[in-house]
């Protein structure tokens, strides 16, 4: 509230007020930043969904709107030896859940061991988890190559892949669940489970382990999308996962609204699996 | 002490137990954190260790944990040998200087952790578990978490999680240094009171000698890795066995003199020794700030005791003065009110009390503050 005074006089607005109304200002200056950075950012990701969602619903004249690439997902049967599109999205599913699990065995108990007991090891640890992501799929590919066609010469199933796909995920399973242990006082914890009588796996499972529920979520988050959304290493191998079958999907079906659509739909299925997977973690949290 | 008692909040009795540490030794690398350590706990007792940084006073107490293992010799309980025994089956109550509950459980949870892996029933448990938070007073918060509480609280019930398994030693290891005065204060006496009413053999560590002198059957004052001396909180303070005690527990001022005969002549003052087989030769006096009184000085002449007060340091009932004696300062303790008619300028001259002082030879260099953390 502006007050009007004469020269010299105390003015009747207090000084607090005034600052009260700058602080106001720069507030509303900064949140009306905010706003327009946050969206910024969802226009450059929302939109080309969108556009790949309007694709997808796209008819057989330009303009108008059609469900056939919809129904040609699930009508779709195969060829030349391709499985349906059914059997790509479980192999996915399963190689996701193979891959999670194998991380969390292989990498929960070994970081918490190192971080309790063999510290001097924890940087070749982190050098190794985290080695994964200076090497290209296809040096992999190269790499593992000769054991997979053995693995092949077997008719070993696509579930094979887990192994290569464990590697891939090292690093960013690591990066949650280190993180997730260093906001806990690992050392202090364990002695004091240790001083209550408690054994070693004790220590781990119950007291460790529980306390890193939400490093847990996000590393099997990172792993779980990871094998979601890899193509490079699948088709290399000449193994069909959900991505390889989407791709050959698009090169067998005239109707280029197919691609759209099988793509729109694999992102929905990550994202809500994703959802339900953060939901459930959130939940388990809430009741402590 | 008492070897057997019963609780405020029910009954918990049992039988306090001996425990002997004998010729204990650890090494890290080339540093030697305790060297062949003799120490012995009697049944129920309190044995608070005191000592600087480093001076192996956390290592004496995760050594009798089974958290580090002894490079050296032998710890017995209640006459059982548990040198090699692991920590998990040690049957120590341990409360930790960091805040140790577990963040996942509650703390009624917490405090049954110990007894859930002892297989003690549910009902039973959860009974138990309420005692010990009544003992500690803190049963109405038995369903929070941890996050929830003060750090006070926290180690109350860190304290009522250690004691719900009725352990047969109580370790704490600085348990109080992360709180604020008050509330140490307080848990300070409330520990002493539950060790008391439970009548557990207690090992507590700290680098607070006034926490040490005010909870403790015995203290003992550690440098090195060794023990300088283990007696009770009055001898420790009045009798030290070392200059090191003498200047690490309270505080001293270094006044030079001459030893002669079993005495020490200080500023012409004649002081008995608290040790008189001193060779007889130039030393330092060790004297307390409370040995020292003054009064205010109005004639001219100087004297070895007359000086100006420099400074008064407000410490609530009493204060400390410092006066310089030209060559040298001195601090004196008094009481706030005798303090009040000596500001800082005033000549004043100094008496002190002819009570028994250690002696230091000269070349010795001060203890440093004894404040630190290990």
């Amino acid at each position: 509230m502006a007050a009007i005074t004469t020269l010299g006089e105390t003015p009747i607005t207090p000084p607090a007020s005034g600052q009260r109304g700058v602080h106001g200002r720069r507030r509303r200056r900064l949140n009306a930043f905010r706003y327009v950075v946050f969206a910024v950012f969802a226009l450059f990701f929302i939109l080309p969904l969108l556009a790949m969602a309007r694709f997808s619903f796209e008819g057989a004249k330009l303009g108008t709107w059609s469900l056939s690439a919809w129904k040609q997902i699930t009508a779709y049967q195969g060829s030349s030896g391709i499985p349906p599109l059914s059997s790509a999205v479980e192999i996915t599913l399963e190689l996701a859940v193979i891959t999670c699990g194998v991380i969390l065995v292989l990498l929960v108990p070994t970081m918490i061991w190192v971080r309790l007991r063999v510290q001097w090891l924890s940087r070749a640890i982190e050098f190794l988890c985290l080695l994964p992501l200076t090497i290209p799929s296809i040096v992999l590919v190269v790499g593992l190559g000769p054991i997979y066609n053995k693995i092949q010469h077997y008719s070993l199933s696509a579930l094979m892949l887990f192994w290569i796909y464990v590697i891939l995920a090292l690093p960013y399973a690591y990066r949650a669940l280190s993180a997730g242990l260093g906001a806990i006082d690992v050392t202090t914890i364990s002695e004091a489970a240790r001083s209550l009588g408690a054994s070693w796996f004790t220590v781990m499972v119950r007291v460790i382990a529980p306390n890193m529920r939400q490093a847990i979520l996000n590393a099997m988050l990172l792993s779980f999308s990871l094998v979601l959304g890899e193509f490079t290493i699948a088709f290399l191998l000449l193994y069909s996962n959900l991505q390889v079958e989407l791709y050959s999907i698009s090169r067998n079906t005239p109707n280029a609204g197919v691609i759209f659509s099988t793509s729109f739909a694999v992102l929905l299925f990550a994202f809500v699996l994703l959802l339900i997977l953060s939901y459930a973690g959130r939940f388990r949290r809430g009741r402590g | 002490m008492t070897s057997s008692s019963q609780t405020t909040a029910g009954t918990v009795d049992r039988s306090a137990v001996e425990v002997r540490l004998e010729g204990l030794s650890r090494h890290y690398g080339p540093v030697v954190a305790l060297d062949h350590l003799d120490l012995t706990l009697l049944p129920g007792e309190l044995i608070a260790l005191l000592g600087p940084s480093g001076c192996g006073k956390t290592t004496t107490l995760r050594l009798l944990a089974g958290l580090e293992d002894a490079d050296t010799g032998r710890i017995t309980v209640g006459g059982r040998d548990i040198t090699r025994l692991p920590a998990s089956k040690r049957d120590m109550g341990m409360v930790f200087q960091a805040y140790s509950l577990f963040p996942h459980m509650t703390v009624r949870q917490n405090v049954a952790f110990g007894l859930r892996l002892r297989r003690v029933g549910s009902a039973e448990r959860d009974r138990h578990a309420l005692e010990m938070l009544e003992l500690v007073g803190l049963a109405a918060q038995a369903d929070r978490y941890p996050h929830q509480l003060s750090g006070g609280q926290q180690q109350r019930v860190a304290l009522a999680r250690a004691l719900a398994i009725e352990p047969q030693v109580l370790l704490l290891d600085e348990p109080l240094s992360a709180l604020d005065a008050k509330v140490r204060a307080q848990l300070r006496d409330q520990i002493r009171r539950i060790q008391l009413e439970v009548g557990i053999t207690t090992l507590f560590v700290t680098h607070d000698q006034e926490e040490a002198l005010a909870i403790a059957d015995r203290v003992g004052v550690m440098r090195d890795g060794r023990l300088e001396q283990l007696a009770s909180p009055t001898e420790v303070y009045s009798r030290p066995a070392t200059s090191f005690v003498a200047e690490f527990v309270g505080l001293s001022n270094r006044l030079e003199g001459e030893v002669r005969g079993g005495e020490v002549v200080v500023r012409g003052r004649t002081l008995p020794l608290v040790e008189r087989d001193v060779p007889d030769g130039p030393a330092v006096a060790l004297v307390r700030p409370e040995a020292v009184t003054m009064a205010s000085h109005t004639a001219q002449e100087s004297g070895p005791l007359v000086g100006t007060v420099i400074a008064v340091t407000f410490l609530g009932a009493t204060s400390r003065v410092t006066v310089d004696l030209g060559d040298t300062t001195v601090l004196a303790q008094l009481s706030t009110s005798d303090a009040a008619d000596l500001p800082a300028g005033s000549r004043v001259a100094l008496t002190i009390r002819p009570d028994p002082v250690l002696v230091s030879s000269s070349s010795e260099p001060a203890v440093s503050a004894a404040g630190e953390d290990e």
